[in-house]
């Protein structure tokens, strides 16, 4: 292959001003949101339309380089770390809203629009649910590629379960339209298939979003305790009572210190953990809910419990949530953010390993979580400067992962496996696991140019489409017959 | 009829039927068997034998499930704990439909409104294909993006790409109580009007259904939680109509509306705002339909495949029931998409051997 034919091929596609190739220009793409990895593609290229993407896809596929797709670079699990010996392509011009159909509750959207535009386009009778924490930034093809879930999703689903259709360039270069603006759509579901695929079976050019009425109010609460295991004890509570919460959210003390100190959002220093909790819905409904959270709240042991009076107050119970990667800096000079799963029952026995891993490691690690749905994000805190220490917080980080698989739960809730979790996967899948995987992927990128290296912990070729029936041996002998 | 007792034997037996070219119907409680395309088979594999709860983990609300278990009977279990797999489609002759049946059609009811399809509520599935490998997707935690969902793409693939041997399901709390607020009118027109009204409005309604026949029909709008005769009457201040305490057979009758023993029945789903349009049509064609009005998917039967085709030409989807002996395409026209459903079979059901036929585009 002749990269540098391609590099000027790109150029003709996109125009010139829009193919970066020169080092130093490169760097800025050298790395997603997860900074431990650093890789400088061949080239990098900003389509402007879709027509573009697929001349792109298809001049590469040409040319047999692998290429990755990138929207905002808010990854955290790798999964747009560019390959270094192909092509980086940038979504970030396609930007137009399409189309909003709120007749229909649908929103058409390309796939470098942002996570909150999509909310404020529809707004404000409708919104989008899936609501990553960076969601201002974040786009909605990142979303489409991670499935990406956010604090409402306990209540609201994920990105897979709003994605209706989907317009995507296949590795080949061919132009696709998977489902469509209605549900169910004739035929496999694609659409499920490739919404959380990882850019490895191909770049959406377009996507159909449904969209949900705003509820008609949100109550919002902070209970403080004095122990993880006691707020636990009252997420139990809660949902064995059949509450459904918009959000449960919980952080322990490590994170409210860091928050508090960040935010000055007025959480208790002296709290062992803070509990989010958010209702939303009927008026009718969330009223005895809410009194009903109190309650439960009280009864596990809750030192305070405060009811936000107004939106100003409930954005500020959130401000110190959403602060809390950010805010980690305030306490460490460097941190390492863990995304596993466990079975929500199991949370206060991992909880307790963490600590004492904490202990062992000599590393503080925080806790911040989306407690519903048991999705742990734990921050190791550790010092870069000192060698050696990456790599120790990497293997702590590590234990909690494979705590959380031996309790039921999973490697990642909503990160992605990318480039970082790729070596845990055999944890949750066998052999046969990973081979059925790969025959999804090889349906669409039998060539292996979408993003390879990443999701499957070891490269994997497609092998040929076995071909059409011949007789079994036992069969031409006469031994077995067809029935 | 082949009746594994075991995911390991399941797996044998297609190998071996891989392997000789004996074409494959896999069966849970055959109340959907004439569904899709008339297919090719030489023998059944039936999931009667793999019909247990390996699971139910009430505090996490989740169940892991073998593809032969009854709903109806995996409801009361959950039932006990104040729980229920938000599924609720037609049961069958008997309550014989199983989960593994009903995931595979992609079948739902009512609750599809609030709780979503198979595929929303699938959250991990295991898998036998026709080269004898068994293999798994997803987990047994809600919340969970590690690998390729291959839940969603079998959820809806009628039998055609492996057997489905068991599923992982998130499970929701019980409402406490029940209320429907249903709206009667003889004008298809203000029906749309007032489903498309419920819809939009921030009720969080357990299910907004609508019915037609022969000129006249109904929306339903189902309230559930704590509040939800109060939260009924408040829709019927708004809207008219009356409130129904005792909802029950009203809703056993959505339900029944999407089943027919004479008729054909189409599977249609249409944007929303069409639902006025569909109502025309269905009457002109002298159909009745019953349908999720907040979705657009509606169970349309029609009496003879001229009607058929009136309510296609506009509408698309799929044939489900049918009367014996009457000849018609399950599926037109093509998918977009299908040749790389093709490939994706091709890679899936090597041997070509499960159910063909039966599904879109051929396969």
């Amino acid at each position: 292959m002749d990269v540098d034919l391609l590099i000027q091929r790109l150029g003709e596609i996109a125009g010139d001003e829009h193919v970066v190739t020169h080092p130093h220009q490169l760097r800025t793409y050298e790395s997603d949101g997860l900074l431990q990895y650093r890789v400088s593609p061949r080239a990098v290229v900003l389509p402007g339309s879709a027509q573009e993407v697929r001349e792109v896809v298809r001049a590469c596929f040409e040319s047999s380089v692998p290429w990755v797709a990138r929207g905002a670079g808010t990854g955290l699990s790798g999964g747009a770390l560019p390959y270094e010996e192909g092509v980086l392509i940038v979504l970030s011009r396609l930007r137009r809203i399409v189309e909003v159909d709120l007749e229909n509750q649908r929103i058409v959207v390309e796939p470098g629009v942002t996570n909150l535009e999509v909310s404020r386009a529809v707004g404000p009778t409708h919104f989008y649910p899936p609501d990553p924490s960076s969601q201002v930034v974040c786009s909605i093809g990142g979303n489409v590629a991670e499935n990406s879930g956010g604090a409402h999703c306990f209540k609201y689903g994920f990105t897979t379960n709003y994605v209706t259709g989907l317009e995507v360039v296949l590795p080949d270069g061919e132009l696709l339209e998977l489902g469509g603006k209605e549900l169910d759509s004739p035929g496999y579901d694609l659409v499920g298939a490739f919404v959380g695929s990882e850019g490895t079976l191909g770049v959406a050019t377009l996507v159909t979003l449904r969209v949900v009425p705003v509820p008609e109010t949100i109550r919002t609460l902070v209970a403080f305790f004095d122990h993880t295991d006691e707020a636990g004890q009252a997420v139990t509570e809660i949902v064995a009572a059949g509450i459904v919460p918009g959000a449960i959210e919980m952080m322990d003390r490590l994170a409210i210190q860091a928050t508090e100190a960040a935010t000055h959002a007025g959480y208790r220093l002296d709290a062992g953990a803070a509990l989010i909790v958010e209702l939303d819905g009927p008026e009718a409904e969330c009223g005895s809910g809410l009194d009903e959270v109190v309650a439960h709240c009280r009864a596990a042991g809750a030192i305070e419990v405060r009811v936000a009076r107004d939106q100003v107050e409930r954005e500020l119970f959130w401000k110190a949530r959403r602060a809390a990667f950010g805010a980690m800096g305030r306490i460490s000079p460097t941190y390492y953010v863990q995304d596993s799963v466990l079975p929500r029952t199991r949370l206060p026995e991992v909880l307790r390993l963490i600590d004492e891993l904490s202990a062992e490691y000599g590393m503080q690690v925080a806790n911040v979580f989306h407690a519903g749905d048991g999705n742990l994000h734990p921050l190791v805190c550790y010092d870069g400067r000192t060698p050696g220490e990456a790599e120790r917080a990497e293997e702590l980080a590590g234990r909690i992962v494979k705590a959380c698989v031996d309790a039921g739960g999973s490697i990642t809730g909503e990160h992605g496996v990318g480039m970082d979790k790729k070596h845990y996967m055999p944890s949750m899948f066998s052999e046969p696991d990973l081979d059925a995987f790969q025959r999804l992927r090889c349906s669409f990128d039998p060539d292996g140019l979408a993003n390879p290296g990443k999701v499957m912990p070891t490269p994997r070729l497609c092998g040929e489409v076995p071909g059409p029936y011949r007789q079994h041996p036992l069969e031409r002998d006469g031994v077995a017959e067809r029935m | 009829m082949l009746e594994p007792a075991s995911y390991e034997e399941a797996a044998e037996l297609l190998k071996a039927s891989g392997e000789m070219a004996r074409a494959v119907r896999p069966v849970g409680g055959g109340t959907k068997l004439a569904w899709g395309g008339v297919g090719r088979t030489d023998l059944d594999l039936s999931t009667g034998s793999l019909a247990a709860i390996r699971e139910h983990n009430a505090g996490d609300l989740t169940a892991v499930l073998e593809a032969g278990a009854r709903l109806a009977h995996v409801q009361d279990v959950f039932a006990e704990a104040g729980q229920m797999l938000a599924l609720d489609p037609p049961l069958g002759a008997g309550d014989a439909a199983t989960i593994g049946g009903i995931v595979a059609t992609g079948d739902s009811g009512p609750l599809r409104h609030r709780y979503g399809a198979p595929r929303d509520l699938v959250i991990g599935i295991t898998v036998a294909l026709s080269d004898g490998t068994v293999a798994k997707s997803g987990g047994k935690v809600i919340k969970n993006v590690a690998g390729y969902d291959l839940g969603k793409l079998f959820a809806g693939s009628f039998g055609t790409l492996g057997l489905i041997l068991g599923v992982a399901v998130r499970l929701h709390p019980r409402p406490a109580t029940r209320a429907t607020a249903l709206f009667r009118s003889d004008a298809a027109d203000a029906l749309a009007r007032t489903a498309a009204a419920l819809a939009h409005a921030p009720l969080e309604l357990e299910a907004l259904d609508v019915r037609w026949e022969r000129g006249r029909g109904a929306v339903l709008a189902r309230a559930a939680g704590t509040a939800a005769i109060h939260r009924a009457g408040n829709m019927v201040e708004r809207w008219g109509g009356e409130v129904v305490e005792a909802d029950d057979a009203l809703w056993a009758a959505q339900r029944a509306g999407q089943r027919s023993e004479d008729g054909i029945v189409l599977r249609v789903s249409a944007l929303p705002a069409r639902l006025g349009r569909l109502l025309e049509v269905a009457e002109r064609a002298g159909a009745r339909l019953v349908g999720r009005a907040g979705l657009g998917v509606a169970w349309v039967t029609v009496p003879d495949v001229s009607a058929l085709a009136d309510v296609r030409r506009e509408f698309g989807g799929v044939v489900l029931d049918r009367p014996p002996g009457v000849e018609l395409e399950a599926w037109e026209p093509e998918p977009p998409a299908a040749t790389l459903m093709r490939r994706v079979k091709e890679r899936f059901d090597p041997a070509g051997i499960l159910n063909p036929g039966v599904f879109a585009g051929g396969i």
